[in-house]
């Protein structure tokens, strides 16, 4: 996927200038946050649920390399086939060689944030494939010739109008706001593919070690649908999706489904242990399964970072952001957005590529409040902003004016009478530029800041009024 | 509303009370809202404990800090700690700068050792005001009177970063006269967020209208909050805009009396 993180001052502040956005935006975070709320409500220990789920990933990620070699082994011995992959170039290069090798010529496609990742829809329309998004709101995006803007719900910026707009151009049929109407009319569409499709292409929530299983959590079966009926069935996940044990999985998808859409469990369910075995009717004939690495263990190692792997893909971190909701998912330029999204982007591009993002946020750690697996958001954006200021690696040059006024307070500091000359050198010429209790002039920032708040005056301060007030306070004292 | 646990176990009956407390003038009150820091000084004069002012106190390096600029910070973060050393106990009337002792000086030092323990030393003496009036003192009623009907903010920084949710509903509780009212989305960031404010104007702006928009909605006279940053953003929001509502901080609500004027 293209990188556009440089972009996020324009397209946040235009998004959030979009009226019917911001309507949208604001409604599904809104039902999102009363369903999570919902489901977390009918936990007996809601807080003891995220510190298990903290504790699960923490314990599988420190043991990522051996799991990772025991679910390779186990999916083998399930009859499927594991690739490894180190980026995203790798990725698409693995898939397309499968394509060839099984003469594919449809694919019908899961919802998956790491195809994104690789950016396959692209490749494979290029290298002249037919491939079919059949999650309801990635078939809308890719109708749109769009990405996803939110986790879990990809077409979470459009409204029903936009959508009966796109169906009617695009698969011709009459205008229809209904939302179920809408929904058949996908359906019809995709059922044909489906039933054409040589390829189903999916990510995936977890992968059980022990086992070597592949869990998908959906509701809409068109999953169910991608990884059962067509001939291959290739999944694509993360390398940090490896769980250890059932009793690991357990933990989680107690806390997944909950967070995301306020349910105790998806409405489907998929465990996939390697292709159709011997006399089994359905199924694929073959299964493979893609480890993709693409910056993650790069970070493995990094203390801070690390916690960022610990994300079960929920969107709950989206749903209550309030900068989310006035910038849309677009703005945040790369695959994921949100706080989640300011995490990843950072940490899996290269080092500085995503800085807007790191201080796009007012540390208001609702994210972290919501987190099923208690990633700790403000931390890890704080330590960003340390890197991107003072890092060699992700720093490069930071301009004078960034760096000069933080070394000259930080001098003042050290120094009250100079830092109370300071004040009174800025009061000055406070008295210079304002009449009537006005400012005149003020330079740009601050001139902006006022367009929509009065911009409040330097007073007296407080140190000279002490002598004073000390006296009262005091003289009262006495008094009681 | 507090359980009757809360209270008592925030009685400390079986501590020694404070005697002696050093105000903390976060730079915003210092300079733009030092009545304030003055409410601040009278309500707890008035709670009975001596109150000083270490003057050689200029900031605690949270802006250098959330700019990601650690080594400026800590070397104001040090002369921040020399100046409250010998300091019995240190209160804000800030979330959010309470906040950077308490929780971010540990983060500044921690590869230094010494740094780090007297970060812990300030960290566990230093306050939020209505914090320390609730937990530490054990007061919930001052006595204070406010003619009015308000609503209360919660700052993020107080709120999320230092639990502080019922301490300042608590003492509002007591306040003579004052009637509270519902906020929609209280728990919402005002768009505030310092540096925030002024790099992503136009999101800022979105956020801060729709809290207006709930301030005013809500029918108050008043917006309270215990954070000035919050303050400054809501309550010049609201006055460019030519809303009657009026912004104040907790300390002036509660060092308000009945017949007494100091202001």
């Amino acid at each position: 996927m293209e990188v556009k993180t440089e972009q996020f001052k324009e397209m946040a502040a235009k998004a959030a200038c979009n009226e019917t956005l911001n309507r949208t935006l604001r409604h599904a975070g809104e039902s999102f946050r009363a369903l999570r709320e919902k489901g977390f409500s009918q936990l007996e220990d809601p807080e003891g649920s995220r510190r298990r789920g903290h504790e699960v990933k923490d314990r599988c990620l420190s043991r990522l390399p051996e799991l990772l070699r025991l679910l390779e082994e186990n999916v083998i011995e399930a009859g499927g086939v594991v690739h490894w992959a180190r980026d995203a170039s790798e990725a698409r290069r693995i898939i397309m060689d499968l394509v060839k090798q099984y003469g594919v010529r449809t694919i019908v496609k899961g919802k998956s944030m790491m195809t994104e990742e690789i950016a396959l829809n692209k490749e494979l329309t290029r290298k002249g494939i037919e491939v079919w998004e059949t999650d309801l709101g990635e078939f809308i995006v890719q109708l749109a010739g769009e990405s996803p803007s939110h986790i879990i719900a990809p077409a979470i910026h459009m409204n029903r109008e936009e959508v009966a707009c796109l169906f009617e151009k695009k698969l011709g049929v009459d205008y229809t706001e209904d939302p179920e109407a809408l929904t058949m009319i996908a359906r019809r569409v995709l059922r044909e593919k489906f039933l054409g499709a040589d390829m189903g292409i999916t990510g995936g929530n977890m992968a059980v070690a022990e086992t070597g299983t592949l869990a998908l959590f959906e509701n809409e079966g068109n999953i169910r649908f991608a990884t059962s009926l067509p001939r291959v069935h290739v999944a694509l996940i993360g390398l940090e999706k490896v769980v250890g044990t059932w009793d690991d999985f357990g933990a989680l998808l107690n806390l997944l489904p909950r967070s995301a859409a306020g349910q105790k469990m998806p409405t489907y369910l998929s465990l996939i242990t390697g292709p159709k075995k011997a006399g089994e009717e359905d199924g694929p004939e073959a299964f493979h399964l893609i480890l993709l690495d693409n910056g993650r263990s790069r970070i493995l190692g990094d203390t801070v970072l690390r916690e960022s792997l610990f994300c079960l893909r929920c969107g709950a971190c989206l749903n209550v952001c309030p900068v989310y909701e006035r910038a849309g998912g677009h703005s945040y330029g790369w695959v994921y957005s949100g706080p989640i999204g300011m995490l990843l982007n950072s940490a899996l591009l290269p080092p500085g590529k995503a800085r807007d993002l790191a201080f796009a946020s007012t540390l208001c750690g609702a994210c972290a409040e919501v987190c099923p697996v208690l990633i700790d958001h403000p931390k890890i954006i704080l330590d960003i902003r340390r890197r991107l200021s003072e890092d060699p690696l992700w720093k490069g040059r930071l301009a004078l004016e960034e760096v000069l006024p933080m070394k000259v307070y930080a001098w003042l500091s050290l120094h009250p009478g100079l830092f109370r000359s300071a004040a009174l050198l800025a009061r000055t010429f406070q008295t210079l530029m304002t009449s009537s209790g006005r400012w005149k002039w003020l330079p740009g920032t601050l001139a902006r800041w006022g367009e929509k708040r009065r911009i409040p005056l330097l007073k007296k301060p407080f140190r000279t009024r002490w002598p004073g007030l000390e006296k009262a306070i005091r003289g009262g004292r006495k008094k009681h | 509303m507090l359980s009757g646990g809360f209270q008592e176990r925030n009685l400390m009956t079986d501590r020694k009370k404070p005697k002696r407390v050093s105000l903390f003038i976060p730079c915003l009150v210092e300079h733009f809202l030092p009545h304030v820091g003055e409410a601040t000084a009278r309500v707890l004069a008035r709670a009975g404990v001596e109150v000083d002012y270490p003057e050689a106190q200029t900031c605690c390096g949270q802006m250098a800090f959330k700019a990601g600029h650690h080594r400026d910070a800590r070397r104001t973060a040090r002369h921040f700690m020399e100046v409250f050393e010998a300091s019995d106990f240190v209160v804000a009337p800030s979330g959010s700068c309470v906040g950077m002792v308490r929780k971010q000086y540990p983060v500044l030092f921690r590869e230094d050792a010494m740094g780090l323990d007297r970060a812990a030393v300030l960290g566990r003496k230093t306050y939020e005001l209505t914090e320390f009036l609730v937990k530490v003192l054990g007061i919930i009623d001052l006595g204070a009177t406010w003619p009015g009907r308000a609503v209360y903010h919660d700052s993020c920084q107080l709120s999320r970063g230092l639990g502080v949710r019922e301490e300042p509903r608590v003492l509002l509780s007591g306040v003579h006269r004052l009637e509270m009212m519902e906020l929609e989305r209280a728990e919402t960031c005002c768009g505030f967020g310092g540096a925030f404010s002024l790099e992503f104007p136009v999101i800022s702006e979105k956020m801060v209208e729709d809290k207006a928009a709930a301030v005013v909605k809500s029918g108050a006279q008043f917006l309270i909050s215990a954070e000035p940053g919050c303050l400054m953003n809501i309550g010049g929001y609201l006055e460019k805009q030519g809303e009657k509502v009026k912004a104040v901080h907790i300390a002036e609500v509660l060092a308000n009396r009945a017949g007494e004027s100091w202001k």
